[in-house]
């Protein structure tokens, strides 16, 4: 799979403030990119950097191989957390304008705007002053402005904030249409659910370094700690629980069952196959559940955030 | 280019569509005729008024003296005292009561004359009154010594010193007042017109910073751009209500004078005394005069140096309204702007009609912040071309200069909320 975007040992300091510390990431092409830290970590900076709104120290950022040039704009789509509409314009004035100066011509904007005002379900705002607008309502012009000439780099910063949960499905299903057409998704948020939920890449920047970056799942499984949650139905729990505890680590569990199961987490070793304490759990107890503990992104990232 | 295209677009169709600058636009020239208007007719109003003033004579030598002018009358009181004369006065409501008493000593009589009045009395009134006891007394006594007063009235002579260079080119004594006021009024208008729109450009800076739209769109364009266009922008809407207070003006006055037949043109004279030099061949004179000004070099200079000084300050404006976040924390930043051009009026008004070409006038017509608007002052007075250029370039060198920092403190401004920025920290963004 080839990278859309490469960054190359990026580094941006503001006076003494170090912004950005040599980081290097590769976005594949196709995929939705999760740009993870915490706040003051970098992204902004590292995400003005592709839009070309800052210009790095030193290092390149590549885009589809080629050092980044004015006539990239074009092909980004950039949707800042801080964002906002000129209050007194009109909206279809307004979306025209923000369209031309990203290159569409003026007949092409219109007719996109169409399509995607009627999509959107905002047809008879055209008219209408951002003023007289929700802030909800706004934040659909704002996504519309983002798409509409096509790029095949879109930028999302928090793009949910803002959005009733009705709307911000809607964005998401957009979201993952874009991405279906072919666009590649650069995904900016602290809502660690909706990365888990669409994200395929992440890379995590803390401090102005960039910490971790990968496939998800890649991740996952370097951040697995072979632990089991497992539910058994015995008649006695006490006695199994000691002797579990003696061959194994073991800690409590808590999950849903239906029956008064022991529920607890148990730790192999990491070259262990499960299937042997499968074996060993059949001739205690009736396993009524028994799965692998996944680390979420979240975790992932509180641990690395507080480890670093 | 084309997005500077779509920005100047954008801007000026803002500025142009706002409530205000169309309110701005339609009502000035209308309050401005409308206020010249309400001046001619005050001033017509005041001269209709007739006053009557009682005269209570008791030496009886003025008598010739008050003779009933078309505002000021004259009603002399006999054979009564100075208490009932009061009295009449009073009830008759006349204007005042002049006193004249009797006296032996014509020395004495000029400290002892009284006028009574309720209220204050005019001042035209007074001196009108002062100036007629004056020449009456004056004559009194060079009758009393024996002067003989045709002989003094046929020796009076009034001098008219014909004023030419060596051209054989006539000019009017007023020659220096109109070309003060030609360049007076033109630097006064481009200050005026870098304040407004400067601060509208400000104002517009911030706010896009305020909404948050700056950086969706200088994720499309480059912030210089943005800046440069909301510039142009802005100026090509200043100078299209200009162009509309011209024409709207022009209109206004035609209509006005013809239709209700004024005559404006003491109001257009500011002083009794210039009034006096300006008999009909003075008149001429003054017309001569203004055409033989350098219009044509005034205009050009005029608009050269209005989109020098204009963008100038604009861009420094722009800076400013980049630095912060709020209109009510412009004001520490407002000292680079207001002091310059307040000193560029000053030096206009007091080292420029003194003397046009002296080391102050030149100085300043010469040091970019200041030149553009005492320069123009300077124009009517004659100056070399070449000191117009050099003038012309160094305003457009420190141009390129100011546009190059602003853009600069523009670049990182707008992207930094919440900071109160200090001078120092606007000197940490040029290295940015």
């Amino acid at each position: 799979m080839s990278n859309i975007l490469v960054a190359n040992q990026v580094t941006k300091n503001y006076g003494n403030f170090t912004a950005l510390n040599s980081i290097s990431i590769e976005v594949p092409t196709g995929s939705i990119f999760g740009l993870l830290g915490p706040n003051g970590a970098g992204k902004t900076t590292f995400i003005r950097i592709i839009n070309q709104i800052t210009m790095p120290d030193s290092g390149t950022v590549f885009l589809d191989g080629e050092a980044l040039q004015p006539h990239h704009i074009q092909q980004i789509g950039y949707l800042p957390e801080e964002r906002g509409l000129y209050k007194s314009m009109k909206v279809g004035e307004q979306a025209l304008y923000l369209a031309q100066l990203k290159g569409l011509s003026k007949s092409q904007a219109k007719q996109r705007l169409k399509y995607w005002f009627d999509r959107l379900d905002i047809g008879n705002w055209w008219d209408k002053k951002i003023e007289e607008l929700s802030k909800g309502m706004a934040q659909k012009v704002q996504f519309i402005v983002t798409v509409l000439h096509e790029p095949k780099l879109l930028i999302f910063d928090e793009p949910f904030s803002g959005f009733d949960p009705v709307n911000a499905n809607l964005i998401k299903d957009e979201i993952l249409e874009l991405r279906n057409q072919g666009a590649t998704i650069i995904f900016s948020t602290h809502r660690m659910e909706s990365v888990e939920e669409l994200c395929d890449h992440i890379a995590l920047i803390n401090n102005a370094n960039k910490v971790l970056d990968g496939k998800v799942t890649d991740i996952k499984k370097t951040y697995k700690s072979n632990t089991f949650e497992v539910g058994l139905k015995t008649n006695d729990p006490e006695t199994l629980k000691n002797e579990l505890t003696q061959k194994f680590q073991v800690t409590p569990a808590t999950f849903k069952s239906l029956d008064e199961d022991l529920k607890l987490k148990i730790k192999i070793d990491s070259n262990a196959n499960p299937n042997e304490l499968i074996n060993y759990l059949i001739t205690k107890a009736q396993i009524n559940h028994f799965v692998e503990v996944i680390p979420s992104v979240n975790d992932i990232f509180i641990q690395t955030v507080s480890n670093s | 280019m084309k997005n500077l295209r779509l920005i100047i677009k954008r801007e000026f169709n803002s500025r142009v569509r706002n409530k205000s600058f169309i309110v701005m636009t339609i009502l000035s020239p209308l309050i401005l005729v409308g206020m010249i208007f309400l001046v001619v007719y005050l001033s017509g109003l005041n001269s209709e008024e007739v006053r009557t003033v009682a005269v209570l004579d008791e030496t009886q030598l003025f008598v010739k003296a008050f003779d009933d002018t078309e505002n000021l009358k004259f009603k002399q009181l006999t054979d009564i005292d100075l208490e009932a004369a009061k009295t009449i006065s009073e009830t008759s409501e006349y204007h005042g009561l002049l006193y004249i008493p009797k006296t032996q000593d014509l020395t004495q009589l000029d400290k002892n004359i009284q006028f009574f009045i309720e209220g204050s009395p005019s001042v035209s009134t007074i001196q009108s009154i002062e100036r007629r006891l004056n020449s009456n007394l004056t004559n009194l006594k060079l009758e009393n010594d024996g002067v003989d007063l045709v002989k003094i009235e046929t020796s009076k002579t009034n001098v008219d010193i014909k004023i030419e260079n060596y051209q054989g080119e006539q000019t009017s004594k007023m020659s220096s007042w109109i070309k003060a006021i030609f360049g007076g009024a033109a630097g006064y208008l481009l200050m005026m017109f870098i304040i407004i729109y400067g601060n509208m450009v400000m104002r517009s800076v911030i706010e896009e910073k305020t909404n948050r739209i700056i950086e969706i769109i200088i994720s499309s364009v480059k912030p210089y751009h943005l800046m440069m266009g909301k510039i142009i922008g802005t100026s090509l809407a200043g100078v299209t209500q200009f162009l509309i207070w011209v024409v709207l003006g022009g209109i206004l006055m035609v209509i006005a004078t013809s239709v209700f037949g004024l005559n404006l043109e003491p109001s257009t004279m500011p002083s009794q005394e210039m009034m006096d030099q300006a008999n009909a061949s003075g008149m001429q004179a003054v017309l001569y005069d203004i055409a033989r000004l350098p219009i044509a070099t005034l205009i050009i200079s005029f608009l050269i140096f209005f989109i020098g000084g204009y963008f100038l300050y604009s861009s420094i404006y722009a800076a400013i309204g980049a630095a912060v976040d709020n209109e009510t924390d412009t004001q520490q930043f407002m000292f680079p702007i207001i002091i310059p051009l307040m000193l560029a009026m000053y030096v206009g008004f007091f080292a420029v009609i003194e003397n046009p070409h002296g080391s102050v006038a030149v100085i300043f017509s010469h040091i970019p912040l200041t030149s553009p608007i005492v320069m123009l002052m300077r124009i009517p007075f004659g100056v070399p071309w070449w000191e117009i250029l050099i003038s012309m370039l160094l305003l457009f060198a420190t141009f390129a200069l100011v546009v190059w920092f602003a853009a600069k403190i523009y670049r990182v401004g707008i992207l930094m909320y919440g900071k109160k920025p200090t001078y120092k920290e606007l000197y940490k963004w040029l290295k940015y």
